[in-house]
């Protein structure tokens, strides 16, 4: 269970998190949505230790991530992260992309490392790329392989920050229908998005970011049909 | 006339062999002081990219100092003034101890830009793989900066070579040195600097095919 309670987070002066509360429950699928500039990436960075906090907690399966005898570099293990740029390593193979963490951080022999990482390429559809660069992949196929990297150090949660808004518009299906596939695996996912469509029908609840704060959060039947706030009404009447 | 001849001779191939005995001591001060300062260039570069304070404040001003006074001046003023400190050092060692800071303080700049070319975003999703410090250097940042800065290195490691003929104005008999005593022998300066050139490009050629060979493995 990831538990975040009065999270604050300032850039200098920028107070850019101000006071989210939030829970998100194993098995659960959490879409968050919201303008630009709203806080919904730097949400998932401080959820992952990637950015320190100035106040409130937030806990990962009871350790705060953000304690001093915190181990990250250990907690991150079972977080996986999927970014708008995919961030591929240019530099190895889609199968040595996949096996390096597994092998140096979890200090699998290399053949258990390469074993593991077929597995999550096969999952993810890219089983005839295992030997290829990723300059020779399409960023669909970069964003699957980012996916399949994350999965193979065998997360309890995934966090996901705009997996598609890089992607041509004829990449994006393939990469929201990997996600929608975890998320019927059972995977515990937060996706920052901003596809409606994938916020509506896959997920279990939608968080409507403004300003730094959780405007409105419900199931996506709620949000989408029957929002509260007009603030939610405002941003979906755009977006739609 | 009859004079002359007793002290000028021609050109002769025992001179060649002169020249290759030069030609390896240009070869061997540029190889130490290149991979020396390469390494010590590389953390350079590493602590002028994590901004410690002492880093910018101390470092990087007396990186500036070697890059930009003349290396001919360094020379000169360092084999000068080191054994007023109690280095008593030789030609051949104040030429390297010279060309060894010179080149440390050229690749810390390319090293730092190197590190900086990976970029925070690549780094953060090492970083969250669970990958330490250390390890998001060791197999992230390390082979992606390398091909990154290996072009620019190539360049300080021919200029290195190209340079170490300024250690010749501490008597450091090295192919420069060499080819102006048998130019004043065998007044045949023409010749004698073709020959000193094929040297030099005999050493930089394989420099520069390696390097066209590693690049074109990277690319693919
Ligand atoms: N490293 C940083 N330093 C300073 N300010 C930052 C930094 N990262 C983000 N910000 C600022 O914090 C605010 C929130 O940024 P964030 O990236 O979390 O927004 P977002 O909701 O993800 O927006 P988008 O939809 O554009 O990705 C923005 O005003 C942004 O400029
Ligand atoms: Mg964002």
């Amino acid at each position: 269970m990831i538990k975040i309670q009065e999270l604050q987070k300032y850039f200098g002066q920028l107070h850019v998190l101000r006071g989210i509360d939030l829970q998100v429950e194993k098995g659960e699928v959490l879409s968050v949505i919201g303008a630009s500039g709203s806080g919904k990436s730097t949400l998932l960075y401080c959820i992952n230790g990637l950015e320190q906090i100035q106040g409130g907690t937030i806990t990962v399966d009871g350790v705060k991530v953000h304690d001093k005898g915190t181990d990250l570099n250990n907690l991150r293990q079972s977080m996986g992260m999927v970014f708008q740029q995919w961030n591929s390593f240019p530099h190895l193979t889609a199968i040595e992309n996949v096996a390096l963490a597994p092998r140096i951080v979890k200090k699998k022999t290399k053949s258990e490392a390469i074993e593991i990482a077929k597995n999550q390429l096969v999952h993810v559809g890219l089983e005839d790329k295992l030997n290829v660069y990723p300059s020779e992949l399409s960023g669909g196929q970069q964003q699957r392989l980012a996916i399949a990297r994350a999965l193979a150090m065998d997360p309890q949660y995934m966090l996901f920050d705009e997996a598609t808004s890089a992607l041509d518009p004829e990449l994006v299906g393939e990469v929201l229908e990997t996600m929608r596939l975890l998320a019927e695996e059972g995977m515990t996912m937060i996706c920052v998005t901003h596809e409606m469509g994938f916020a509506r029908d896959v997920s279990d609840r939608v968080a409507f970011f403004h300003d730094g704060i959780i405007e409105e959060i419900d199931t996506a039947k709620n949000i989408f049909e029957n929002p509260k706030s007009e603030l939610t009404k405002k941003f979906l009447s755009k977006v739609r | 006339m009859e004079n002359q001849i007793s002290f000028f001779s021609s050109f002769a191939l025992n001179d060649i062999f002169f020249m290759a005995e030069a030609a390896y001591r240009t070869l061997l001060i540029s190889i130490i002081s290149i991979s020396i300062g390469t390494f010590i260039g590389g953390i350079f570069g590493w602590m002028l990219f994590e901004g410690r304070i002492i880093a910018i404040i101390l470092l990087g001003p007396i990186l500036d100092v070697f890059r930009s006074v003349p290396l001919i001046i360094q020379l000169v003023l360092f084999y000068n003034f080191a054994p007023i400190v109690g280095f008593d050092l030789n030609a051949f060692e104040s030429g390297l101890v010279i060309l060894t800071l010179y080149t440390a303080a050229l690749v810390a700049n390319v090293v730092r830009g190197g590190i900086a070319s990976v970029g925070q975003s690549m780094r953060r999703a090492a970083r969250s793989l669970g990958m330490n410090y250390w390890q998001d250097l060791r197999y992230v940042v390390f082979p992606i900066g390398v091909r990154a800065i290996f072009p620019s290195w190539v360049g300080v490691a021919l200029g290195v070579l190209k340079d170490s003929a300024l250690v010749s104005v501490l008597g450091y008999v090295e192919l420069l040195r060499a080819s102006q005593i048998l130019m004043t022998r065998t007044q045949e300066p023409l010749l004698i600097i073709a020959v000193a050139g094929a040297f030099y490009f005999a050493l930089s050629y394989p420099i520069s095919r390696f390097s066209a060979r590693f690049e074109r493995k990277w690319s693919q």
